[in-house]
């Protein structure tokens, strides 16, 4: 039930945008985050953006991951 | 899907599958591992995580599908409400199918009660405007990713100042079931995958408090093969380690402390209350009941039915399940008098329960 969709926003208008994903567009309500610009990607859940999605923190994830397993690994 | 391909990387999970075979070599026990997330549920199940881990780990699914750990008395209370006159039911779809004491909303509907699946509860709130001769009562279940959505329809339909617009509440919150079960030494859960879109209303910080009394690792994970696997890995090194903290994951989300404005939305309608979890009981500040402010939204204050005596199926084993004692594939109606096309327990009728990832994806 705590689905969220990751979505970007394509425009806004007061405090409602409208969000894409793979060409699907819907409305979503902005009015639980802040400072959201055209263009930033939210996580959707039943038509409220619930939370920016932090793109250097994706990458940073991701590039830790790779860092810990170049370091740490024993081959098998 | 933003960044669904990077997080499926399949040599990276391949790495990350030897890492965690690494990190638990040698340990002379094995680790239990719970998700206390339906979205998590899913995603071990559709990729086949539990098969790939070392035998060591294993995983169990806790109370992590707000419709499963409804209980059956509020489906009964939806289904009186159902059958008022110029009543409509605004519901996520789950909810429709989940078998009460003798009936569900579905069956309702065949017999003519107006039920409308809505996608938003703002939708709800739309459909009582368009509607002034109905009552529109929308079922307000839901843990705390979805509970600031109803407190902002509830707002919505008093600025607009309706009068036709009601919730019937069973909003739940965690972690109080999660340490509710920390506490239970028939589980013994070694740590915690916590749930990804929940924590980003309530912050990572909120699992603190649970780790300091149980000393259980808590680690905030998302929900791609890789952050998954990560998440398995973040816990069973501080398993290993002997250590127990909060980390997360999922940081591209989930921050320390949460979303600060989400929740002064939900606890500007909604208040803490003691809540009754199906298969476990009642938990106390576990539950989200209407401000005094905004009692003329309380379906339950304001329309009063006579509702029936709450029977639970037997033999359903749901509330086993869904406290991670028992797999589906232990009771003794999966897959015979219980699926997904004829469900008998909660845990069958959600997309998210267990019951309905084990049936759909197989052990």
């Amino acid at each position: 039930m705590c689905l969220g969709v990751p979505m970007q926003v394509k425009t806004i208008e007061n405090e409602m945008a409208i969000c894409e994903i793979d060409g699907v567009q819907r409305e979503a309500c902005l009015m639980m985050i802040e400072g959201v610009e055209v263009g930033d990607y939210v996580l959707i859940h039943a038509g409220f953006a619930i939370e920016k999605i932090d793109e250097d923190e994706a990458q940073l994830t991701l590039q830790a991951l790779r860092e810990a397993l170049d370091m740490g690994l024993v081959p098998e | 899907m933003k960044h669904q391909k990077e997080y499926r990387d399949p040599e990276l999970a391949r790495l990350q599958l030897q890492a965690i075979r690494q990190a638990v070599a040698g340990f002379d026990r094995t680790i239990t591992l719970m998700e206390v997330c339906g979205t998590h549920t899913m995603a071990i199940y559709q990729h086949g995580i539990r098969s790939l881990l070392p035998e060591q780990i294993r995983l169990v699914s806790g109370p992590g599908c707000p419709v499963c750990v409804t209980p059956v008395g509020y489906v009964d209370q939806a289904v009186a409400l159902s059958r008022r006159p110029n009543t409509i039911i605004a519901s996520f779809g789950d909810m429709v199918r989940v078998p009460g004491s003798s009936s569900n909303l579905l069956q309702e509907q065949a017999r003519g009660a107006t039920i409308k699946i809505v996608y938003s509860p703002l939708d709800a709130v739309n459909l009582a405007e368009r509607t002034p001769g109905a009552d529109v009562v929308f079922l307000g279940v839901g843990f705390e990713t979805t509970a600031p959505t109803v407190a902002a329809a509830i707002l919505t339909a008093a600025q607009k100042d309706l009068d036709n617009f009601y919730v019937l509440c069973s909003h739940k919150t965690m972690p109080g079931p999660m340490t509710t079960l920390a506490g239970d030494p028939e589980i013994q859960v070694d740590g915690y995958l916590c749930p990804a879109h929940v924590s980003a209303i309530i912050g990572a910080n909120a699992y603190q408090p649970l780790v300091d009394a149980y000393q259980v690792p808590c680690v905030v994970t998302g929900f791609e093969p890789l952050d998954m696997l990560q998440g398995v890995l973040m816990l069973a090194r501080q398993v290993v380690a002997g250590v127990a903290r909060v980390e997360t994951q999922y940081s591209r989300v989930v921050k320390p402390e949460g979303n600060p404005k989400a929740r002064k939305i939900l606890y500007q309608v909604f208040e803490t209350c003691a809540a009754r979890w199906r298969g476990i009981g009642d938990i106390p500040d576990s539950g989200l009941q209407l401000r005094p402010d905004y009692h003329r939204f309380d379906a339950a204050r304001q329309l009063p039915v006579a509702i029936e005596p709450s029977i639970e199926h037997q033999g359903c084993l749901c509330g086993e399940i869904l406290k991670g004692k028992l797999r589906p594939k232990d009771c003794p109606l999966f897959r015979t008098t219980c699926t997904p096309e004829d469900p008998v327990g909660a845990c069958m009728v959600s997309s998210e329960g267990t019951c309905a990832a084990e049936y759909k994806y197989g052990g």
